[in-house]
C-alpha cells in the first residue's frame, strides 16, 4: 500500500464528516433527531395500526387513555393514536407539497428578478413589496372560507397555502443572486464565454443550495403553521384527523369544560414537536449557510 | 420633501388595500359556491318552502344584493362600498351590517392586543438585550433560555398547553369565556376583576408564544454590537455599564426592532384572532369563527378587510414614527 492510499483511507469519509459537523451544530442535530422520532412514529403507526380508526365512528367515544387505546379516544369515536398517526401524515403531506411548490416558485421568481433585472425585477419587487403587508393567513381563512367544504381536501389545502406563500423565498434567493452576480467567479464565467443557463446552473445554483434548503425549511415551517391555523378555525378538511381539526373539534365540544384533557392536548404536544424541530433545523442551516453565524458562536 | 414622501406612503398604502379588496372580490366569484344558495339550501332541509320557491328566493335576492349585475359594474359599487367602510349586511345577524359586527367587537380585541404586543415586545427585548451584555448578572442571562425554546410554539398551542395545566390540572384560572355564569359586567368592581381572571391565559398565551422571537433578535443584535469600535471606546471613556447599556446598545437595536415590530404586527393580529376563538372571549376573533362556522360571508370578507387595512395603515404610519427614533433619518 502505497503511502498515498493510506491517507485516503485514514481520511474520514463523508458520512462523517457530515456526523461531526452535526455534533458541533446543536440546533440542527436536536432537530434532525426529533425529526426522525416523529418520522418512526409515523411510519411505525402505519404499520400497526388500522388507518381507518382514525375517521369517526371506529372506536368507542371519549375514553380516557388507558391500554385499548394508548392516547384515548374522541368524541365522534376516532382512536386518538391512528388520530395522531394519520394526522402527522397529512400534515407532513401539506408542509412538503406546499413548501415544495412555495420554494420552486421563490427560487425561480427570485432568479428571473436578479439576474435579468430591469422591468422584471421592478415588478416582481413590487408584488412582493404590496403583498407583505397583506396578512396573508387572513386571505387564505377567504379562500378556504369560499370553497365548497366538501371540496377542500389535503391537496387543496396545500394550494391554497402556497398560492400567497412564495414571498420569502423570492426576496431572499433576489437577494443572494444579486451578490452572487458581482462576485468575480461569475465574471470569469461570463468572460469565457458561459451562457446565461451555464452560469445560472453550474455557477450560482451550487453555491446557492445551503440559502435554498434553509428556505425550504421555513416554507415547510410555514405552510404546516398556516395549515393549522386554518383547520384551528374550523377551516380544514373537517373529515380528516388533520392536527388542527382535532383541536378545533375538541375546543367545539367544550373539551376541558368536559373533563376530555387528552383530545386537544395530544394534537397540541404533535404540533409543538413538529414545529419546534422544524425551527431548530432552520437555525441550523441557518449557521450552516451563514458562515458569519458559525464563528461568532 | 416630506410631503413627497409621505405622498407616496399614502400611494403605496391604497395600492395594498386596493390589491387585498381585489382579491378579496375576485376569489369568492372564482369558487362555484354560491353564498345565498349555500344559505337557504340549509333553511330548506328544515323545511318551510319548495325547490321551485328556492330558486326564486335565490334569483330575488341576487338581484337586491345586486349579484345579477355585470362584473365590472359589481366591482365599481364594491369599490365604492369600501370606501364609505360599508361591508354590507351580515347574513346571520341581519339588520345589523358587518361594519356594526366590527365595531362592536373591536374594542376587547384592540385592548387585548395592545396590552400583550407592548408586554412582550419590552419583555422580550429586555431580556433578550441583558442577556447579550457581559455584565448582567447571570440569573438574568439564565432567563432568557426558556423564552427562546418556546419559539417554536406559537400562541396558540400556548394557549391550550395553559389551558391543561394551569385551567385544568391546577384549576386556578377560568376555562374559557369572559365572564363567570352568574356575574353580569354591570361595570363593578368585582365584575372587572372576574373579567381580568379570565383575561390572564389569553394573554399569557400570547405574550409567551411571541417573548421568545423578541429576545432572539435582541440577542444576536446585541452580540454585534458588543464588537463595534463605539461601545469600545464608550467603555474606555469610563461611562458607567448603564449609560453605554442604555445609550449605546438599547437606542441603535430601537429602530430594527422597531421595523420587526411592524413587520410581525399582520402576525400578531391574526394570532390574538385564533386565540379569543380558543378561548371564547368577546371579539373580533370571535366574531371571525361564528362567520365561518355559519358561513356568514360578508362578515368574513368585512372582517379580513378590515384587518389588512388596518394592519397596512399601522405599518405605513410605523415608518413616521422611525425619525422620532433614530435622529439620522430626521436630518437626512
Amino acid at each position: 500500500m502505497t503511502d498515498a492510499t493510506l491517507v485516503m483511507s485514514l481520511r474520514p469519509s463523508r458520512f462523517w464528516l457530515a456526523m461531526r459537523y452535526i455534533r458541533r451544530n446543536k440546533s440542527l442535530a436536536i432537530g434532525l433527531a426529533v425529526m426522525l422520532f416523529l418520522i418512526a412514529f409515523t411510519v411505525i403507526g402505519f404499520l400497526t395500526i388500522n388507518p381507518r380508526h382514525a375517521y369517526p365512528l371506529s372506536a368507542a367515544t371519549r375514553q380516557a387513555p388507558s391500554w385499548k387505546y394508548p392516547l384515548g379516544t374522541d368524541f365522534f369515536g376516532r382512536d386518538l393514536l391512528a388520530a395522531m398517526v394519520v394526522g402527522m401524515w397529512q400534515t407532513a403531506a401539506i408542509g412538503l407539497i406546499a413548501g415544495g411548490i412555495g420554494t420552486m416558485i421563490g427560487v425561480f421568481l427570485g432568479f428571473v428578478s436578479a439576474y435579468f433585472g430591469g422591468l422584471i425585477d421592478a415588478i416582481i419587487k413590487t408584488i412582493c413589496q404590496i403583498l407583505t403587508p397583506i396578512p396573508v393567513l387572513l386571505i387564505q381563512v377567504v379562500v378556504a372560507g369560499s370553497l365548497d367544504k366538501r371540496d377542500v381536501t389535503i391537496m387543496v389545502m396545500a394550494l391554497i397555502i402556497v398560492m400567497l406563500g412564495w414571498m420569502g423565498t423570492t426576496l431572499v434567493v433576489r437577494s443572494q443572486v444579486l451578490t452572487m452576480k458581482e462576485r468575480q467567479f461569475v465574471a470569469v464565467a461570463k468572460l469565457s464565454g458561459v451562457g446565461s443557463m451555464g452560469i445560472i446552473f453550474k455557477e450560482i445554483m451550487p453555491n446557492l443550495l445551503p440559502f435554498i434548503a434553509a428556505a425550504f425549511v421555513v416554507q415547510v415551517f410555514q405552510a404546516v403553521f398556516a395549515s393549522f391555523y386554518l383547520a384551528v378555525l374550523g377551516l380544514g378538511p373537517l373529515r380528516e384527523p388533520l392536527l388542527g381539526n382535532i383541536i378545533w373539534s375538541a375546543q367545539g365540544q367544550g373539551a376541558f369544560f368536559n373533563g376530555w384533557w387528552w383530545w386537544p392536548i395530544e394534537p397540541a404536544i404533535a404540533m409543538v414537536l413538529i414545529l419546534g424541530s422544524l425551527a431548530l433545523i432552520n437555525m441550523g442551516l441557518d449557521e450552516l449557510a451563514n458562515p458569519r453565524v458559525r464563528k461568532s458562536e | 420633501m416630506i410631503l413627497r414622501l409621505i405622498f407616496r406612503r399614502v400611494l403605496f398604502l391604497f395600492v395594498v388595500i386596493w390589491c387585498a379588496s381585489s382579491i378579496v372580490f375576485i376569489i369568492p366569484r372564482l369558487s362555484k359556491t354560491n353564498a345565498i344558495r349555500e344559505r337557504f339550501a340549509e333553511l330548506s332541509r328544515t323545511g318551510g318552502f319548495s325547490p321551485d320557491d328556492l330558486e326564486k328566493i335565490i334569483a330575488s335576492y341576487s338581484k337586491q344584493f345586486g349579484l345579477d349585475a355585470p362584473l365590472w359594474q359589481q366591482y365599481q359599487d364594491y369599490l365604492g362600498n369600501i370606501l364609505h367602510m360599508d361591508f354590507g349586511y351580515s347574513l346571520n345577524r341581519y339588520p345589523m351590517t358587518v361594519t356594526q359586527v366590527i365595531v362592536t367587537a373591536i374594542p376587547s380585541t384592540l385592548g387585548l392586543l395592545l396590552v400583550t404586543t407592548v408586554l412582550s415586545f419590552l419583555i422580550g427585548n429586555f431580556l433578550g438585550a441583558l442577556s447579550a451584555w457581559p455584565k448582567a448578572p447571570n440569573w438574568v442571562r439564565a432567563m432568557a433560555t426558556p423564552f427562546v425554546l418556546l419559539t417554536g410554539v406559537p400562541p396558540i398551542i400556548m394557549g391550550v398547553l395553559l389551558l391543561f395545566f394551569i385551567g385544568f390540572r391546577l384549576q386556578l384560572l377560568p376555562l374559557g369565556g369572559a365572564h363567570t355564569i352568574g356575574i353580569v359586567p354591570d361595570g363593578s368592581l368585582s365584575s372587572y376583576l372576574d373579567l381580568l381572571l379570565h383575561l390572564i391565559l389569553p394573554s399569557l398565551a400570547l405574550i409567551l408564544g411571541s417573548v421568545g422571537g423578541w429576545v432572539l433578535s435582541m440577542r444576536g443584535m446585541g452580540i454585534t454590537i458588543q464588537g463595534e469600535d463605539y461601545v469600545n471606546f464608550a467603555e474606555h471613556k469610563g461611562l458607567t455599564g448603564k449609560v453605554i447599556f442604555r445609550d449605546y446598545y438599547l437606542r441603535n437595536t430601537l429602530l430594527p426592532q422597531a421595523t420587526a415590530l411592524a413587520l410581525a404586527l399582520g402576525t400578531v393580529v391574526t394570532s390574538a384572532i385564533v386565540i379569543e376563538g380558543l378561548f371564547g372571549l368577546p371579539g373580533i376573533g370571535q366574531a371571525l369563527n361564528s362567520a365561518i362556522r355559519s358561513n356568514d360571508f360578508p362578515v368574513i370578507y368585512g372582517i379580513v378587510l378590515f384587518i389588512t387595512a388596518a394592519v397596512a395603515t399601522l405599518m405605513v404610519a410605523m415608518e413616521f414614527v422611525y425619525p422620532l427614533l433614530d435622529p439620522r433619518i430626521r436630518n437626512q
